[in-house]
């Protein structure tokens, strides 16, 4: 398959990934999804989860926290809420967010929204992963 | 005569004056360097996000969705103005050109109701004192901007619109142009006008598949969409006041040096006149 694709990955403070890259995958509501280039106009909700990219050998890897992507043939665009390179995830910060979440959702009280302290806890391990990713490939 | 030591005294008092001014343009001045790199940073979410909904919207009728809705169908609910003010004045015309702004906005709705919701302390001031009709206010949020509390007036602000509490909702603040200008914006922010943002004719070509569905994505992008306009109208909302403080006090350490000059000036003219009095008072008091 010839041809690359423009990603660019938004957060509404700024923009985080510009680049020229192969391939991606992409934490889909509906489950993970590849996109190579000339893919098929898409466009999709995003769940928690972990996103990377293929840039010649090199995988990179972003957690992703609530957002869209907007797939064309030659350009896909991502907005995020959340979105951070495994690269500038501070492991230890990342695991100390982790058993926080962890804590949080265990002991239960009356004024705990489940729903809240799953995302977090989601998006905790999300971060760890990527963040494992990082030091794996570095 | 004012004698030396009163005018001593209050050169002294200007520039003590001046320094502060000098420092708070100081202040201004690296407040307004990171504040402008944030409203830099936000742009392309705005104009992607935007770029997006274009898309979308213009693939779907309007009835798809609340936030959508056609302008004909507002009835005679009030028009919701979010007011983006200041925290703390000496920042020049920066607050009153606001509320100016709001106060004609409201001659101009002809008779229909508008209803207030206040960010910055100096605009919830100013119309908490005209008994108007408030439905949401908050301050003291400049300094620790975070998309949470975009998200937090979006809330209101569609609960209110969703609700038919307000048949339309618009925005003014203060633009952040260039350092020297700033300019006050009223827009439309729901319902969501066609169009929003980006150039028309813009659309990417085909249609999109879906996934879920449009209407599904659609719910999300909106509300969404509204957030990123307040969390964007905030940033330049700050930007634009740093950089009016920083003009304001430029003006007044500069006002502040001039009167320095003129009241120096002033005391060696006193000086001397007392000199040349006393000579001659010695010299005429030698004659004789």
């Amino acid at each position: 398959m010839a041809g690359q694709l423009t990603l660019s990955i938004v957060m509404p403070e700024r923009e985080i990934v510009h680049e020229t890259v192969d391939e991606i995958e992409l934490p889909g509501a509906e489950g993970y999804f590849g996109v190579l280039p000339g893919h098929t106009p898409l466009l999709a909700t995003l769940k928690i989860g972990e996103l990377w990219y293929r840039k010649g050998q090199e995988k990179f890897y972003v957690a992703i926290a609530n957002g869209f992507a907007e797939v064309l043939p030659d350009r896909v665009t991502v907005l995020a809420e959340l979105a951070e390179r495994a690269a500038d995830i501070d492991m230890t910060r990342a695991q100390a967010a982790k058993a926080r979440a962890e804590e949080r959702s265990r002991t239960p009280s009356a004024d705990l929204d489940h729903e809240r302290a799953r995302a977090a806890l989601d998006k905790a391990n999300t971060r760890v992963r990527v963040a494992r990713h990082a030091q794996t490939h570095r | 005569m004012p004698s030396l030591i009163d005018i001593r005294r209050r050169v002294r008092a200007v520039r003590a004056t001046q320094q502060i001014t000098k420092a708070m343009k100081m202040v201004a001045a690296s407040r307004l360097r990171r504040a402008q790199e944030r409203v830099v940073n936000a742009r392309p979410y705005a104009q992607r996000m935007a770029h997006v909904l274009n898309g979308l919207a213009a693939r779907v009728e309007p009835g798809r969705h609340p936030l959508l809705g056609g302008l004909d169908a507002i009835g005679d609910a009030p028009t919701l103005l979010v007011v983006v003010s200041a925290d703390k004045g000496l920042c020049g015309s920066f607050n009153s050109n606001v509320t100016k702004a709001a106060s004609s906005f409201v001659r101009e709705q002809q008779g229909r109701a508008v209803a207030f919701a206040l960010v910055g302390r100096k605009g919830r001031d100013y119309f908490r004192r005209r008994r108007v009709d408030i439905r949401y206010e908050c301050a003291q949020i400049f300094g620790r901007l975070k998309l949470d509390h975009a998200r937090q007036i979006a809330r209101v602000v569609i609960e209110q619109f969703v609700e038919a509490r307000a048949g339309r909702v618009c925005l003014a603040y203060n633009e952040f142009k260039t350092v020297m200008q700033q300019r006050v914006v009223v827009e439309q922010l729901l319902p969501i006008p066609r169009g929003a943002g980006t150039e028309a004719g813009n659309a990417p070509p085909g249609d999109y598949l879906y996934e879920p569905s449009a209407d599904e994505i659609l719910a999300r992008l909106l509300p969404q969409y509204v957030e990123v306009q307040i969390f964007r109208a905030l940033l330049e909302s700050e930007a634009a006041e740093h950089a009016a403080r920083m003009t304001a006090m430029d003006a007044a350490s500069r006002n502040a040096a001039d009167m320095i000059d003129d009241l120096t000036l002033y005391m060696n003219k006193v000086r001397q006149a007392a000199i040349t009095r006393e000579i001659i008072e010695v010299v005429s008091g030698a004659r004789t």
